[in-house]
């Protein structure tokens, strides 16, 4: 059932809508440092645990900081490691499947199994592991978190390969005379790059959040560097008399988690067969 | 009979990669374990004193030989005792499942009352103002992590109400209220969006047209067909959630001092008591192949289609 051309057209404003959002989202962060009108890490004793003001929109936390400051600098540290998490994943597993697939060899077997394992393996304990082995910190949450997801794309990609490489074109490529490299890079990879980007936009949002709940546990991002996750538990106790301090950095990835998977439905959509591209 | 089986074995080389490496990863980290442990008691000691308590730990011993001892153990239902408490760690680790299984129990009960009725009710009435109404109540439930939800709650429930305990002194069903909604509500939202899908699906398959055509009730169509179909899915999916969540719901336990094997597992992390991590990583391999088995026999159960075709090609 195709799209009419009107569906078709929503379906592309919407990624155009969705993606600029993203992209924005990105940017600000991107110059987050410059944005922020106080300096995020400046202590005022003084004027700790102010109620929200001219000054600090969103007041400020037990050691005088200025919130708004804070949350718009953890932007930055959310994002960026959440992207960076993702892209990783995504082209490792991806990698590692389409190998498994096209070769459906003793490698095949060996890396699957491995992956089950990865897959079993309760990621707070790596989280521990690797923050025990290489000190604790933000990079070792991503590390963590990067070693127990890309068994999912490992396995996308490998399913995909395996009902790419049976199709009649595979066969009519390689009588052609192509290698296997040329096979892979040039008929294997574009046609399972679609399920495979869908997945990892959609991923944006979730990964996103687990950070976050690595560094609220304190398995992540350490004080006092602004993090979302880890501003949340900091000023956990200040919930009673101020609660507006530690619900802002939640509706702050709130906001982030809409935006990113806003736009990972909207690719979905423009990537789905029955919107008729091509 | 002879599949379940098979699949049972399945578990011994995850279970032994899987401890495996969880031993290297902690021998590599752990070389000042014993020096941890007396700062955790807050005791400053000489190096005699660590070292005769690394010879009494077995810390000293080579790595696999330590491997092998503490798989013997295992296998024997000896676990070793914990660096913190110096109590039994199978028994510690008994003592937290209970409180771990009674809020499993609960939010998985909430979970299915509140999103199969509703992921239904918004699949009937798709593209009506309760199905857009649903689905962005859906949306914002996804978007929000747990812990959020946690500190919303606490702030509404707790503080602004003043209904509830902030926090869990007990296991106790009034304690559980708190933890059980946060769960149920993140779950929720997500399962309302694939009961809605699925039933969705299935209302659009043309045996249910054939059926409209000779005259069946909607009603009779959704109950005895559709949802029969959707089944499949919706208890796939409730498996794997029940075996997150029997590994103990890390941060919603550690917030609400809800006393279960997730939180067991944070504090133990916090104090590097590596036996009690162990015990809990053996836990989560367990129950990662125990909720694939179940799921795949569910399958077999629930859909003919897997049964007679493995039959078929016999």
């Amino acid at each position: 059932m195709k799209k009419s051309r009107k569906q078709r057209n929503i379906v592309k404003f919407r990624l155009v809508v969705f993606a600029s959002l993203a992209g924005l989202l990105i940017l600000f962060s991107l110059f987050s440092d410059k944005l922020c009108p106080m300096d995020p890490y400046l202590q005022d004793l003084s004027n700790a645990k102010a109620a929200p003001s001219f000054v600090h929109p969103l007041g400020t936390d037990r050691y005088g900081r200025d919130m708004l400051s804070r949350i718009i600098v953890g932007s930055k540290t959310s994002i960026f490691s959440t992207l960076l998490l993702v892209t990783f994943i995504s082209v490792f597993g991806s990698m590692i499947g389409l190998i498994c697939g096209w070769f459906e060899n003793t490698i095949d077997v060996i890396l699957m199994r491995i992956a089950d394992m990865f897959l079993a393996f309760p990621g707070l304990v790596f989280a521990l592991a690797v923050a025990a082995v290489l000190g604790g910190g933000l990079q070792n949450a991503i590390i963590a978190l990067a070693a127990i997801s890309w068994p999912k794309y490992a396995r996308l990609a490998r399913s995909q390969t395996l009902t790419q490489k049976k199709a009649t074109y595979i066969k009519a490529a390689r009588l052609a005379g192509d290698s296997d490299w040329k096979l892979i890079v040039r008929h294997i990879l574009p046609n399972i790059m679609g399920p495979i980007l869908v997945t990892a936009v959609l991923d944006i949002g979730t990964m996103m959040m687990e950070l976050a709940g690595l560094s609220f546990l304190g398995l992540g991002a350490k004080p006092p560097i602004a993090e979302w996750g880890s501003m949340m538990s900091e000023t956990r106790n200040l919930l009673t008399t101020q609660p507006w301090v530690t619900l802002s950095p939640g509706i702050a990835i709130f906001i982030s988690v809409v935006i990113f998977n806003l736009f990972g439905e909207a690719v979905r959509d423009w990537l789905d067969p029955k919107n008729g591209r091509s | 009979m002879k599949y379940v089986c098979r699949r049972l074995l399945q578990l011994i080389p995850i279970l032994l990669g899987i401890t495996f490496l969880s031993f290297a990863m902690m021998h590599v980290a752990g070389s000042d374990v014993v020096t941890q442990l007396y700062t955790n008691r807050g005791v400053e000691v000489s190096q005699e004193i660590i070292d005769a308590k690394r010879a009494e730990l077995g810390l000293d011993k080579p790595f696999l030989t330590q491997y092998f001892t503490w798989l013997k153990g295992m296998l024997t239902g000896d676990m070793g005792i914990s660096y913190v408490t110096g109590r039994n760690v199978l028994d510690t680790f008994m003592e937290k499942l209970p409180a771990t299984l009674l809020l499993t129990v609960l939010s998985i009960l909430l979970t299915v009352l509140i999103s199969i009725p509703l992921g239904i009710l918004a699949a009937i009435k798709q593209g009506k103002w309760m199905d857009h109404l649903l689905r962005i109540s859906s949306f914002i439930g996804n978007a929000m992590p747990n812990f959020f939800v946690a500190i919303l709650l606490m702030e509404l429930l707790s503080i602004k109400l003043g209904w509830l305990p902030v926090i869990a002194s007990d296991v106790s069903f009034q304690s559980a209220i708190m933890p059980t909604l946060t769960l149920a509500i993140s779950m929720s939202a997500k399962y309302m969006r694939q009961v809605r899908a699925t039933v969705l699906e299935e209302l659009n398959k043309d045996y249910v047209i054939g059926l409209k055509a000779r005259g069946v009730r909607s009603r009779d169509i959704l109950w005895k067909n559709v949802m029969k179909s959707a089944m499949v899915t919706i208890l796939t999916l409730l498996a794997l959630s029940i075996g997150s969540l029997l590994g103990g719901t890390a941060i919603i336990e550690s917030i609400f001092m809800w006393d279960g094997v997730g939180k067991l597992a944070v504090d133990s992390i916090n104090m590097r008591d590596y036996p009690m991590i162990l015990a809990y990583v053996v836990w989560m391999a367990i129950i990662y192949v125990l909720v694939n088995l179940v799921t795949d026999l569910l399958y077999r159960v629930l859909d003919p289609r897997i049964r007679l075709g493995e039959k078929a090609k016999q």
